[in-house]
């Protein structure tokens, strides 16, 4: 059986992207005890993937050697299951893990978005963050071939990365139109620290191709990825490629706060100004609360930190930083709106469902997300629900319903350590 | 222009669509009127086995009776009902279940019921990740597996096909008189009114005692090859019976995903549907003394469910005391998926003014009028 | 850092840099991660352990997240495609 780990924090962190480790930070300043959670071996979230042990000084520099010099207890490859008052419950390789807390501090991030695309369950498929999180920590991409495709700033900061690390970018294929864009581009400049940014990435994105109006149609191979088809400007053409790295939009990870009992607002947590969810004393920053990108992000966090630690004037200096990039998710939104085309990229014999294998056509028998899981099985694999469910929100306008326990698949025997009581609260 | 329904079913759970085929078959005009989109009540939450049982002998008589029917129809199912005529296997943990064995193997082979006593090596030779040693146990190979929710829409479907009409999403408020009234008004005439509305059956036909039995199951990721029957301990037959405790009791199944269906739990008085992580706690780590393996297997998803219960845990399928016109059909405890077809064709000889194929005494709604009068 | 390890993809040796997850030295072996159910090759997706097609087994333990273990040395990777 396994053994039980208890732990006691004034302060825990789920989630150590940078929105989890500013929040940790913020609040370590108190002298109280804090704890950052987070399923993966290290910290550092999607974006800052494979920096906590690169020798190579980037912008996450600073933020890890803070941490290592910080008493943040970090408990890595725990992942959260379970949420009752003050305690939840975490698994790891070979534990559970019962973390009870004062506060708790919410930054589980965002996944991405899929649309459903024939061929889009090729080997070498993967999202525009996943590939470059594989690349940060370790994967070889020199000389190859990327088609990058979806839509938003993501994809740019993606093909400059690969472009760093020696990929041959063949071009970014971004779904909105022109005239977006370039609103998009204009209003970025007007915001200082963008302007640097967008500057940056037109430098390091000269040559590459930026394709608007453009979006994959199917993707083809046989044991993997060999080429894709473009949709561009009403033309169809197709491109040999090693990887197409696909990004629409973020999806929120709200599972775990809404099973704490926050009220979200349009699918995303809702928050007070000290970043305070409508439950007292749980907390939450970074992408959950709106998808406005990482420094934003780190800004939410070090409010939630000093505010989960009773320094509400720290807090309160960081308003007006966090309003200026909070301007940001509203660009973004505006700019990047999923069009209507790509709701019908998909098949008849196109999976939806990726752990069931279902396809389109199974789904568009029913009339409402239940149904579909119950008759087609759609969302009745280990993901939960977490790839298939937002492509058949986008695709049918289904509602989601709610999240059912255990937040992720954990062993039979973790969910008898759940009621085998527990530290003692205060 | 439709021709106004001869009889209205409310409820399209198992039972409900049962008897929706069963009387369309017939020929008779059906309605049938639910009020949520899909399954939304125990034919959702159902472990779909499909078992023998002989608490008593009306209880054997109706499983059996509709064990047969499942099978008969077995030719047609689409793959998506996933039946597995995988059978049972009861384990005995000790000399005094194994009594028990022996007296369910005479009492079915007096029956006509294929049974099979297996030694303290043979049972774990048909299921190896069972511990050892156990005393041994009874493989009855004619009982089976269904996925409940695509069972109860195939018979549906098949009802559909001979002309009965479906209504979803629409609550029904009463019933009674040759009528049922829906929640936003719209009536309904016919002869007959099905009661099949499963837990709100008791909010329909005051004065019938249907009490929600609260389960629990967990399912896991595919682990194909890992069990071969349904396996039930035979103690469960005690936790079924209690009629006040909290209890749990080892009960697992294959699925034709090769995912592992691990169940049960029964609670009273215990109406919400959040999952108790203690008798969760308690159903897994019994399920853990008889299959320790089960404890590394990964658990996707943990859900209840209620199974309507009556104290003397048969159905009732019959008039309703206060009015002939209505039928219940409900009140099946976790049998439900087993004797909906049965319950069906009990129905439709009522209805029918037909001899039903067994004695249809032991379930009449009136017998709980005349239980109370004798307290 | 330019340290690398070794590990083992269905007995076929790959190196990979320290730090690298059990994914990237499945992506370098050229071998893909598992079979869905009906029988196509999965390879990862997320890259963060909610798609779950980077199963594999290490060390003989099956269906780990591969994108979510590290490297060790001498590991033994089997795929299930």
């Amino acid at each position: 059986m396994d053994s039980v780990k208890h732990l006691r924090f004034d302060v825990a962190v789920v989630g150590a992207g940078p929105a989890g480790i500013a929040a940790a930070l913020a609040a370590a300043d108190s002298g109280r005890t804090i704890g950052l959670i987070d399923d993966n071996p290290t910290a550092g979230g999607q974006i800052w993937r494979g920096a906590y042990n690169s020798a190579r000084p980037s912008a996450s520099s600073i933020w890890f050697d803070r941490l290592n010099k910080s008493a943040v207890q970090i408990v890595r490859g725990a992942r959260v299951f379970h949420a009752a008052a003050g305690e939840l419950a975490a698994e790891s390789d070979d534990s559970v893990i019962q973390i009870s807390y004062g506060k708790l501090i919410l930054a589980t991030g965002a996944r991405e978005l899929f649309l459903p695309f024939p061929g889009w369950t090729l080997p070498n498929v993967m999202g525009a963050g996943g590939l470059q999180a594989f690349v940060k920590s370790g994967l070889e991409i020199s000389g190859k071939r990327i088609v990058i495709a979806g839509t938003g700033p993501l994809l740019l900061a993606v093909a400059a990365y690969a472009r760093k690390c020696g990929a041959k970018v063949i071009g970014i294929c971004e779904q909105t139109t022109r005239p977006k864009m370039a609103r998009f581009g204009l209003k970025m400049m007007l915001i200082p620290d963008k302007a640097a940014e967008a500057l940056r990435f037109a430098y390091d994105l000269r040559s590459i191709p930026h394709w608007t109006d453009c979006w994959p149609v199917a993707a083809f191979g046989n044991r993997r990825l060999e080429s894709v088809r473009i949709s561009r400007q009403g033309q169809t053409s197709e491109i040999a490629c090693d990887y197409l790295a696909c990004g629409f939009h973020l999806i929120p990870n709200v599972e775990l706060p809404r099973t704490c009992g926050c009220r979200l607002r349009e699918s995303f947590v809702a928050v007070d100004e000290y970043q305070q969810t409508s439950v007292p004393g749980i907390f939450c920053a970074g992408e959950p609360t709106g998808i406005g990108g990482l420094e934003l992000a780190l800004v939410e966090g070090e409010i939630a930190g000093y505010a989960a630690t009773n320094w509400e004037d720290r807090a309160k200096h960081l308003f007006a930083k966090r309003a200026r990039h909070q301007k940001v998710v509203r660009i973004l939104q505006d700019a990047f709106p999923l069009r209507p085309e790509l709701k019908n990229l998909a098949r008849p014999d196109t999976l939806v469902c990726r752990c069931e294998d279902v396809p389109h056509e199974r789904l568009c028998e029913h009339a409402s997300w239940r149904a579909a899981k119950l008759h087609a099985r759609c969302g009745m694999g280990p993901c939960q629900g977490r790839i298939c469910a937002p492509a058949a929100e986008f695709l049918f306008g289904w509602q989601i319903d709610s999240v059912r326990p255990p937040l992720f698949p954990v062993r039979c025997s973790s969910l008898v350590a759940l009621s085998s009581h527990s530290a003692p609260r205060n | 222009m439709n021709k106004p329904a001869e009889v209205v079913i409310v409820g399209a759970g198992i039972v409900g669509a049962a008897c929706a085929l069963e009387l369309s078959a017939e020929g008779l005009r059906v309605l049938v009127i639910d009020e949520s989109l899909t399954s939304a009540g125990s034919t959702g939450a159902a472990m779909g086995h499909i078992v023998v049982m002989d608490d008593s002998e009306a209880q054997f008589a109706i499983t059996r009776y509709s064990q047969i029917l499942w099978d008969d129809m077995r030719d047609q199912f689409p793959t998506s009902v996933e039946f597995d005529p995988c059978g049972t296997l009861w384990v005995a943990a000790d000399e005094e279940e194994m009594r028990e064995v022996r007296r369910k193997f005479d009492y079915y082979r007096e029956r006509g019921v294929s049974a099979e006593i297996l030694d303290s090596q043979q049972v774990r030779d048909a299921e190896p990740h069972l511990r050892a040693p156990l005393a041994g146990g009874l493989r009855v190979p004619g009982d089976s597996v269904v996925y409940p929710p695509c069972a109860a829409e195939f018979l549906l479907q098949k009802a559909r096909a001979l002309g009965a009409r479906v209504i979803r999403a629409q609550p029904v408020a009463a019933i009674g008189k040759g009528v049922a009234r829906l929640a936003d008004g719209t009536v309904f005439a016919a002869g007959f009114i099905v009661n099949a509305a499963g837990q709100s059956a008791p909010k329909l036909s005051p004065g019938i005692n249907i009490k929600p039995r609260k389960g629990h199951l967990v399912i896991t990721d595919r682990y194909p090859n890992f069990l071969h029957h349904q396996v039930v301990e035979l103690g469960y037959l005690k936790s079924a019976h209690s009629l006040t405790s909290d209890s749990v009791a080892f009960n697992v199944q294959p699925r034709k995903t090769g995912q592992i269906l691990i169940g049960s739990s029964r609670q009273y008085d215990a109406e919400n549907s959040a999952v108790d992580e203690s008798i969760l706690a308690r159903m897994l780590q019994r399920a853990f003394e008889y299959m320790p393996d089960l404890s590394f297997l990964s658990a996707i998803r943990v859900w209840t469910g209620f199974r309507p219960a009556t104290p003397d845990k048969l159905p009732l399928i019959g008039p309703s005391p206060q009015d002939p016109s209505v039928l219940v059909a409900a009140g099946h405890e976790g049998l439900g998926i087993t004797t909906s077809l049965a319950t069906a064709k009990l129905i439709c000889a009522q209805i029918l003014g037909q001899r039903p194929a067994i004695p249809i005494q032991p379930y009449l709604p009136s017998r709980q009028i005349a239980a109370e009068a004798h307290v | 850092m330019s340290e690398s390890i070794s590990v083992r993809v269905n007995g076929k040796i790959v190196s990979v840099h320290a730090g690298s997850p059990v994914a990237v030295a499945v992506l370098a072996s050229g071998a893909t991660c598992r079979v869905s159910v009906t029988g196509q090759h999965r390879s990862p997706l997320c890259g963060m352990g909610t798609c779950f097609e980077c199963r594999v087994a290490i060390n003989g333990e099956p269906q780990r997240r591969s994108c979510q273990v590290l490297c060790e040395a001498n590991m033994e990777i089997e795929t299930n495609g």
